[in-house]
């Protein structure tokens, strides 16, 4: 209803700006509210048209609401509704002048035409006034056992109103029951949807609270409910039928019949012109199928028609629903659309967000049989007018070749791009030719032709730039230029605003230098010049580090600027599989749109009635938070966003190879590092003996085994350790400690609190060996404790972590 | 379960607003309106048809100009939400005749008493114009059709409603007419969408036909109505039926991909003999949804021909060729094609004798327009353009301009030859005959040929 006059918007000429015409139509109204004369309702319903336009438009017109009242007592139905829709809307804020309605509400519940004891009751339930629950028991206790099932189907829904008014009162006059017996004896289908959708809400909220509730949620999916509603399922409405199968994706059959039995009665719901009820019955298929492979297989070809057909057949944002779907399937089976890939090119007069799903799907279904008619597609849009289309269509591209073992065509094409001259174009190529070019560095002699021949005058975007420079620092041999390039770059130093270009600018004319001395020495001394007085504390700090390291020993220098490189196997997702499990899951819900789990969206009441809550689900996914964090600090190696290596690692694992080399530096290198890092260790108290236990700097764990083996093994070590007064005054959030942790290889898979309780979940591997620690710390800032939990896959060097993990603990905020 | 509706005009008024569950602010209207208008995020400049906001989530559709919104705290299902809102778009327009923002604003309280019974509490209850009859009892105050303006196809995309235009029949399903009696009439429309690419040397890359078989009824008493469509149409590509003829696609059966149906339609004999039984609700509903993949003859075949001529000129030719028979015409054809981002001027040179057409060149996008009132079948046109760019190209001119798009509505044609061979309506008495109508369109959704 319309919000009352808070709203401020500018009376435009044709609405009236209120005062006045209130006043004149509160006269009206009271001369009319006695009138008996011929023809009142006709100018009743006038007045009254005018209070609720008013209403519409934000006027505040509460001031008539007693002669609206007055005005009620009549006959004439559309009166009524009018005057129910105004005390609605008023009472709320109004509760001593809803006490007047009460009188004409309840005798409208006993009045005999059918239609306006459900209307009346259906108003006295919107009044949403608390100290007026005692007048609704009454009205709502008889409603439900009217004779007319419009009354009943009102009188539902009014006991989920009731509740959200008064929870006691609506338990206390035992409801649910009742309602329960309506779901499970009604004839009227609306009636039953109605006490289902009812009993679903009140007892998913009660269920946190009271046992009894959280037991009669669970037999809502018990089979003889279940099995009541789906017989039953073609006499509800459409709309209930997606409450229905909704419940009924939560029910697990005990047998495979029993599920074949399902699928059949609901095959030709899959039929239905409403997506909504289509897509309720796919999630029903697919939730059913989960454990059966070959049926989970069956259904996904038998969804892929309808599915299609509801994109196209529905209006632009239903197609975008049923779409965003797709791309969910998709995505998790990309084999399952390989052969219907033309589906999924793009019509020029999409908006781009379809577009842009279209593009991720074909990226995904791309396969060496499909690839060339894919990557010949995409090469259109790169080449059309829309800019971000056109940009988006490159990296697909690029993502297709990373994807592809025949990157032979692909590479050729991406190269051609770079002779169109359109600079956003060649600024995306660049980058894409940097990440093929750290997966297959064999084709850097065919790339480095043409990227040498790129001018960075051309090339502006901070991404674009780094990438080329990177190649120009990573292929100095190969490119006669190379050094003069980098020289023409710093140069220009002060012009460059990017911190991230000028930090790889750093960087590449350090290996540079390493390749060709006599030709970059110069321009290394200036670059570290400029960066050494350079305002940006990253790019400053890295300066210091190189000269220091040049200072240090050269060779050592070499070896950490231009280590030997592994092609870079698989570039990391950006979502865990466990957020995509999790997302399946929620099937047909916000979540698919989103592309987020609902806990990250909606607050916990919200989640519905069977929300799946989980330790680990509830706490954000460290690994998915420092990824995001790690790409804008991670300026060392990459410019992507799928990156697999974190700045943190990187360190962890120069430090490690540091040890190996020469661990007669080990002891200094630490210190010129933790200067750099601004950790001080020196400072402090001597930190425990330098542990035997050395952790793989790079482990990766995906949260689901994390989960299965935090089950499954027993508690190693479990104690309390203190925390230093530093370290509490440094948690100012669970990612400090994350961060800190990371530096000695601990890695943090899930973190959750706030201040002054936190719970962290880390793990880590043993050097060579696939041996994980994992561990449970809950912090508590306000008595400086930290509770640790260890679980250990090999026993015997639990001792060794456990001391690792603590020495670690006590440096923290030791600055 | 929703927990607001409201409906805003282009300029962001409310025209009607209705709140369910008192959970989400009073001011959602205006924060949702700000957030459409100015919408900015991940480089888009439209916003997504349901996008989050501070924990309410937002839902809109968008139709005849207006925005239908709802909103929700809970992770509903998005599907449902917003065929809800195509649903309560098409009630209303039951109900009123003719939707658009005069219509609602003159019957607002009708369009209130409409909601009340659609959703309780979030809750949708029921959406049938049927149901809704009985619980409904204002009388809908008809504007009048005559003062609208004409919707071209043109607008009728704009509408964003892919099924249009059964929009002739602009009665409401309640009003009596003027002479107190109802005209006995049905209407069934075949509409369909062509979606086409053409290669840049013409093949046909992708083709794809989405119709829709659109009913509105106007019969009393609710009678059986048989609706029999060709014997020889096969549903489901590369499944039995393609055994069953032996690849018979050049044999002229008409081969759907997937279809749907209403839930009122029963298909008891639809494998038998290709017969949709079903009793017509009150209001205008898709009876079935059909996808086509299958080849057809493409309506028009386009020629595109750019040549350069000299440093700061090119020359473009666009022919046009119909491809259907004499006796059909097309209305309303828009070619357009977006030609180099340095072009600063164009000339147009139309054939001799040419009559109802139009060139532009929007400037602002740097597309040129053609608009064709009225092509014949069988004919054919061409237009020459000759543009004058500000500075000279780099690339090759084809990689810049192009493709070229087209947009058209072919009345009494349709491309799937898919039909309704008759229309048969279960007699009440001998006299009972009503006025059946049976009418085709085809137009296009994406029509586009690369150069």
């Amino acid at each position: 209803m319309a919000p009352p006059a808070q709203s401020h918007r500018s009376p435009s000429p044709s609405q009236p700006s209120g005062k006045g015409e209130v006043s004149d139509l509160k006269m009206q109204l009271r001369q009319l509210a006695g009138s008996r004369a011929p023809g009142t309702d006709d100018s009743k319903r006038d007045l009254f048209k005018k209070v609720i336009s008013y209403m519409t438009i934000g006027i505040d017109v509460s001031s008539v609401f007693s002669e609206m009242v007055m005005c009620s007592a009549t006959s004439d139905i559309i009166l009524k509704k009018m005057c129910y829709l105004y005390v609605g809307n008023y009472a709320k804020y109004n509760p001593d002048l809803a006490l007047l309605t009460i009188n004409f509400l309840q005798r409208d519940c006993k009045d005999e035409d059918p239609m306006i004891r459900g209307l009346a009751l259906r108003s006295l339930g919107s009044l949403r006034v608390p100290n007026l629950v005692e007048y609704l028991v009454g009205p709502l206790g008889s409603g439900l056992k009217d004779g007319n099932s419009y009354v009943r189907m009102v009188a539902a829904v009014g006991v989920l109103k009731l509740y959200h008014i008064s929870v006691s009162t609506c338990i206390d006059a035992d409801f649910p029951a009742l309602l329960k017996h309506l779901m499970l004896n009604d004839p009227d289908a609306q009636v039953v949807a109605n006490c289902l959708s009812a009993l679903l809400e009140i007892w998913g909220l009660e269920a946190s609270s009271s046992e009894e509730a959280a037991r009669e949620r669970e037999t809502l999916i018990s089979k003889p409910i279940i099995y009541y509603l789906l017989n039953r399922i073609k006499e509800f409405s459409e709309w209930a039928q997606c409450t229905v199968l909704e419940l009924v994706s939560k029910y697990a059959p005990p047998d495979s019949n029993e599920i074949f039995d399902i699928m059949n009665l609901l095959e030709d719901r899959l039929q239905h012109a409403n997506g909504a009820v289509v897509l309720a019955t796919i999630k029903l298929f697919l939730q059913l199928t989960l454990s059966m492979t070959d049926v989970h297989q069956q259904v996904y070809e038998r969804i892929k028609a309808p599915l299609l057909t509801l994109v196209s057949s529905g209006s632009p944002e239903q197609s975008y629903a049923v779409l965003s779907h797709l791309h969910l399937l998709v995505m998790r089976a990309p084999m399952w659309f390989a052969s219907d890939y033309k589906h999924l090119y793009c019509q020029y007069n999409e908006p781009f967000y379809v577009k842009k799903m279209k593009l991720e799907m074909l990226t995904a279904v791309a396969n060496e049989s499909n690839t060339y008619e894919i990557v010949t597609e995409l090469c259109e849009y790169a080449a059309n007018v829309d800019i971000p289309i056109a940009r988006e269509s490159i990296r697909a591209v690029g993502k297709i070749a990373l994807e592809q073992y025949d990157v032979n065509a692909i590479v050729d094409r991406l190269l051609q791009f770079l002779e169109m001259e359109k600079d956003y174009v060649t600024a995306e190529t660049l980058v894409l030719v940097k990440d093929l070019l750290r997966k297959y560095p064999q084709w850097s002699h065919d790339c480095i032709a043409v990227i040498g021949n790129i001018s960075s005058n051309n090339v502006q975007e901070p991404k674009a730039k780094a990438a080329l420079i990177w190649m120009l620092g990573e292929y100095a041999q190969d490119m006669q230029d190379a050094p003069y390039a980098l020289e023409g770059l710093i140069d220009d130093w002060d012009d460059e605003t990017s911190p991230e270009v000028r930090l790889h600018l750093l960087t590449a004319v350090m290996k540079c230098f390493f390749r060709r001395p006599p030709e970059t020495q110069k321009a290394l001394g200036s670059a570290l010049a400029a960066g050494l007085s350079d305002m940006h504390q990253d790019v400053h700090d890295r300066a210091l580090f190189y000269y220091r390291l040049l200072q240090h020993n050269v060779s050592v220098a070499n070896s950490v600027v231009n280590p030997t490189k592994q092609a870079v196997s698989v570039f990391a997702d950006t979502q865990s599989s466990e957020i995509k499990d999790r997302i399946f899951d929620e099937f047909n819900s916000l979540s698919v749109l989103y592309q987020k789990p609902c806990y990250m969206f909606t607050d916990k009441e919200h989640q519905g009635p069977f929300a799946f809550s989980e330790e680990l689900g509830n706490m954000s996914i460290g690994v998915d938070d420092q990824r995001v964090e790690a790409n804008d600090e991670d300026h060392l190696l990459s410019t992507t966003r799928n990156e697999d290596s974190l700045p943190q690692q990187t360190q962890g694992s120069l430090l490690v190879s540091f040890d190996q080399t020469e661990p007669a530096h080990a002891q200094q290198t630490n210190s010129v590092i933790d200067d750099i890092f601004g950790l001080g260790l020196s400072s402090s108290p001597a930190p425990a003996p330098a542990p035997l236990l050395k952790l793989n700097a790079k482990a990766v764990l995906d949260p689901t085994t994390f989960q299965q083996k935090w089950r499954q093994l027993p508690v190693s070590t479990s104690q309390e350790v203190s925390i230093s007064p530093q370290g509490v005054a440094a948690m100012t959030s669970a990612q400090a400690l994350v961060r800190h942790m990371q530096l000695d290889s601990i890695h943090c898979i899930a973190s959750g609190g706030q201040a002054p309780n936190f719970k962290l979940f880390f793990f880590a591997q043993k050097e060579n060996e696939p041996s994980n620690f994992l561990v449970e710390c809950i912090i508590n800032l306000s008595t400086s404790k930290a509770q640790i939990k260890i679980k250990v896959d090999d026993e015997t060097a639990s001792q060794a972590f456990s001391a690792l993990f603590q020495s670690a603990l006590s440096t923290f905020g030791m600055t | 379960m929703i927990s607001q509706f409201f409906v805003l005009s282009q300029r962001g008024d409310n025209i009607v607003f209705r709140d369910y569950r008192g959970d989400v602010q009073k001011g959602s209207a205006e924060i949702f309106f700000r957030k459409v208008k100015f919408w900015k995020e991940d480089g888009e400049t439209e916003a997504p048809p349901v996008f989050n906001v501070d924990g309410v989530n937002y839902f809109h559709v968008k139709v005849v100009g207006l925005l239908f919104v709802a909103t929700t705290r809970a992770n509903v299902s998005p599907s449902l939400v917003l065929e809800l809102l195509q649903r309560i778009a098409r009630v209303t327009k039951d109900y009123l005749g003719i939707l658009n923002e005069d219509s609602i604003r003159k019957n607002f309280v009708l369009v209130y008493e409409l909601l009340d019974e659609v959703i309780d509490f979030g809750y949708v209850q029921t959406t049938s114009t049927e149901v809704l009859k009985s619980c409904v009892f204002n009388e809908p105050i008809m504007i009048d059709a005559a003062h609208m303006p004409p919707l071209g196809p043109a607008a009728l995309f704009m509408q964003g409603n892919k099924r249009m235009p059964g929009t002739a029949v602009t009665k409401s399903v309640v009003a009596n007419e003027p002479g107190g009696r109802r005209r006995e009439e049905i209407f069934v429309d075949i509409i369909e969408k062509i979606s086409l690419t053409f290669s840049s040397s013409g093949y046909i890359l992708t083709s794809e036909i989405d119709g829709t078989i659109q009913m509105k009824s106007y019969l009393t008493g609710n009678p059986e109505i048989r609706l029999a469509l060709n014997d020889d149409l096969n549903i489901g590509r590369g499944g039995r039926s393609v055994y069953d003829y032996g690849g018979s696609s050049g044999s002229g059966a008409v081969i759907l991909d997937d279809c749907n149906f209403h839930e009122s339609v029963h298909l008891d004999s639809f494998d038998v003999d290709r017969t949709l039984a079903l009793v017509p609700p009150d209001g205008e509903f898709p009876v079935m949804n059909y996808r086509m993949t299958q080849e057809f003859k493409p309506p028009f075949r386009i020629n595109t021909l750019i040549e350069e001529a000299g440093s700061l000129k090119a020359e473009v030719m666009l022919k046009v060729r119909a491809e259907f028979p004499q006796n059909i015409t097309a209305n309303t054809v828009v070619v357009q094609m977006p030609v180099p981002k340095y072009t600063s001027r164009v000339s147009f040179e139309l054939e001799s004798g040419a009559v109802g057409q139009v060139t532009d060149f929007k400037e602002p996008n740097k597309k040129i327009e053609w608009t064709l009132k009225k092509i014949v079948g069988g004919s054919e046109h061409t237009l020459r353009a000759k543009l004058t760019f500000a500075h000279e190209s780099h690339g090759i001119i084809t990689k810049e301009a192009g493709p070229v798009s087209m947009t058209f509505t072919i009345p009494m044609y349709n491309c799937s030859r898919l039909q309704v061979k008759y229309l048969q309506i279960a007699k009440k008495s001998k006299t009972y005959n009503p006025y059946r109508w049976v009418r085709y369109v085809t137009q296009a959704n994406s029509y586009v040929a690369r150069i």
